[in-house]
This record gives C-alpha cells, sequence and structure tokens, in this order.
C-alpha cells in the first residue's frame, strides 16, 4: 500500500470523516453568525463584541477555525494532487506540490494563529 | 506501451453534464473561500479591536469595492455550502442514481441561486 505522508490524517478514509465532521462544524457556524448579523439590523460595537466576550461562543468559533484549517487542508490536498501531477507537470510535478503545500500549511497556521490572537484579544 | 495511442483528454471537446458543472463549481468555490477566509479575518479584527473601527469599518464597507467582495464571498458560501450539503446528503446514500444526482443538482443550482440573490440584496 502506498500512503501519503502529506495528506491530513494518513488515510483517506480519516479525512473523508474529518472533511463531513468540519462541514457539518462550518455550517453550522455559518448559519449562526450570518443568522445573528442578518436578525440584528442596527448592530453596533457594544453588541457585537458582548456577543464575541461569551465563552461559548469564542469556542463555536474556535472550533470553526480549526475546522477551516483542517477542511481547507484536506479539500487542498485534493486538488494539489489532481493537478500537480507527473501527467500534467512532468517531473518535477512533486517538487512543486510540496512547494505548495508548504505555502498553504503558513497561510493557514497563520490564520489560525491570528484567529485566537482576534478572539482572545480583545 | 504504444505511445500513439488516442487519448482525449480536451475537456473542451466533451458536453459536460450538469453533475460535471456542480462538482468544479463546489472546488472553486472552496479555494475562493479559502483566499477570503483571510480577509474576513481581516473584517473580525477590525470590528472587535475598539468601537472606533468598528465604526471605522461599517463606513468603509459601504464603498462599491468591499461590497462586491462581500456579496462574491457569501456567494461562494452559499454555493459551497448548498453543493456540501446535497454531497452529505448523497454520501447518506440519498439520490445516488443517475437521475436522483441530476434532479439533487438542479436543486442545488435554483438553491443557491435564490439565496446568493437574497444575499445581493442584504449587501445592497
Ligand atoms: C468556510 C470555509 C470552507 C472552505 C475554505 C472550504 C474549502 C473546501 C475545499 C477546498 C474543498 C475541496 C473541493 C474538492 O476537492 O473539489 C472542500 C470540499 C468539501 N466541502 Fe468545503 N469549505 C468550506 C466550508 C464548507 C461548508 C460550510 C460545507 C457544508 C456543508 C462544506 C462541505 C464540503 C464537502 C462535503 C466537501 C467534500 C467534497 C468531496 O469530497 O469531494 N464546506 N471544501
Amino acid at each position: 500500500m502506498v500512503t501519503s505522508i502529506t495528506s491530513f490524517g494518513r488515510s483517506g478514509l480519516y479525512d473523508w470523516m474529518v472533511q463531513r465532521i468540519t462541514a457539518v462544524i462550518l455550517a453550522a457556524y455559518t448559519v449562526f453568525i450570518v443568522g445573528y448579523i442578518v436578525c440584528t439590523p442596527d448592530l453596533g460595537y457594544e453588541q457585537w463584541s458582548t456577543l464575541f466576550s461569551y465563552f461559548g461562543v469564542r469556542i463555536f468559533s474556535l472550533a470553526a477555525l480549526l475546522s477551516i484549517a483542517a477542511h481547507a487542508w484536506i479539500g487542498l490536498w485534493a486538488i494539489l494532487t489532481d493537478y500537480l501531477t507527473t501527467r500534467m507537470m512532468g517531473a518535477k510535478a512533486t517538487f512543486l506540490r510540496v512547494i505548495a503545500q508548504m505555502v498553504l500549511g503558513v497561510v493557514t497556521a497563520t490564520y489560525v494563529l491570528w484567529g485566537i490572537e482576534i478572539l482572545w484579544g480583545f | 506501451m504504444n505511445k500513439n495511442r488516442p487519448v482525449n483528454l480536451d475537456i473542451s471537446t466533451i458536453k459536460l453534464p450538469i453533475t460535471a458543472y456542480i462538482s468544479i463549481l463546489h472546488r472553486v468555490s472552496g479555494v475562493i473561500l479559502y483566499a477570503v477566509a483571510g480577509i474576513l479575518l481581516y473584517m473580525l479584527d477590525a470590528s472587535l479591536e475598539s468601537a472606533a473601527s468598528f465604526a471605522e469599518l461599517k463606513e468603509s464597507i459601504n464603498t462599491p469595492l468591499p461590497q462586491i467582495i462581500i456579496w462574491g464571498s457569501l456567494a461562494a458560501l452559499a454555493y459551497h455550502m448548498v453543493a456540501g450539503i446535497r454531497h452529505l446528503i448523497m454520501d447518506c446514500g440519498i439520490g445516488e442514481t443517475l437521475e436522483g444526482g441530476q434532479n439533487g443538482a438542479k436543486i442545488a443550482f435554483v438553491v443557491a441561486a435564490i439565496l446568493i440573490v437574497l444575499a445581493g440584496v442584504w449587501v445592497w
């Protein structure tokens, strides 16, 4: 069996499951935040910052943030392994893909750390 | 192996079924979402920083370019979510036939289109 070291959980079945669980968390969070904003017409700073001061909302936001990281990692890995292939890119495909994944790793880590700083730093 | 055997992988010569469009757009919208997540984080940061930066953000997003970006982000999110939910429903074994897949794709396109229009109405 060929095992991949750049996928998320090192097994396709595990990645598949993580992608589905994170999808549900993200959908729930989207409905929550978009619903809140749409249902609060004259949203001011007071109300908005109070919402994000609740521990539950911070944890939910953190869960959404971590979900984006895992979900996007798995999703983008699937895309990169579809297009950055030796058939499409020639011999340097693997090199290109690893570079691309390193860049995505840095961006994703930045999102997560920045998000934590926003949520706990105001 | 015979290197000259005929292959046709020129996708522009193949007529794609509706399910192929729903699939590739799900992929495109996923990539867009990953990119705009940075913009959304930036807005969250500015909105929570202080009352002054909240007011400033509220003012500055009321101009055409930010409005288009916000609407585009909401559109990608709406489409990706609807197509994603269709995906999850099919994972549960519902609508997995050829006909079911085509009907589900039609429903997803219609629901996503409605949500995208509503998002535009809300932004403007
Ligand atoms: C908000 C941030 C999100 C980002 C950045 C994101 C990104 C992505 C990406 C890049 C893919 C890979 C697409 C492909 O392989 O063709 C993907 C797949 C998927 N997304 Fe999302 N997504 C997000 C939210 C959601 C939400 C809210 C749902 C809700 C149902 C969802 C459901 C799915 C599903 C089910 C798949 C798997 C598709 C497959 O196995 O082919 N995603 N996502």
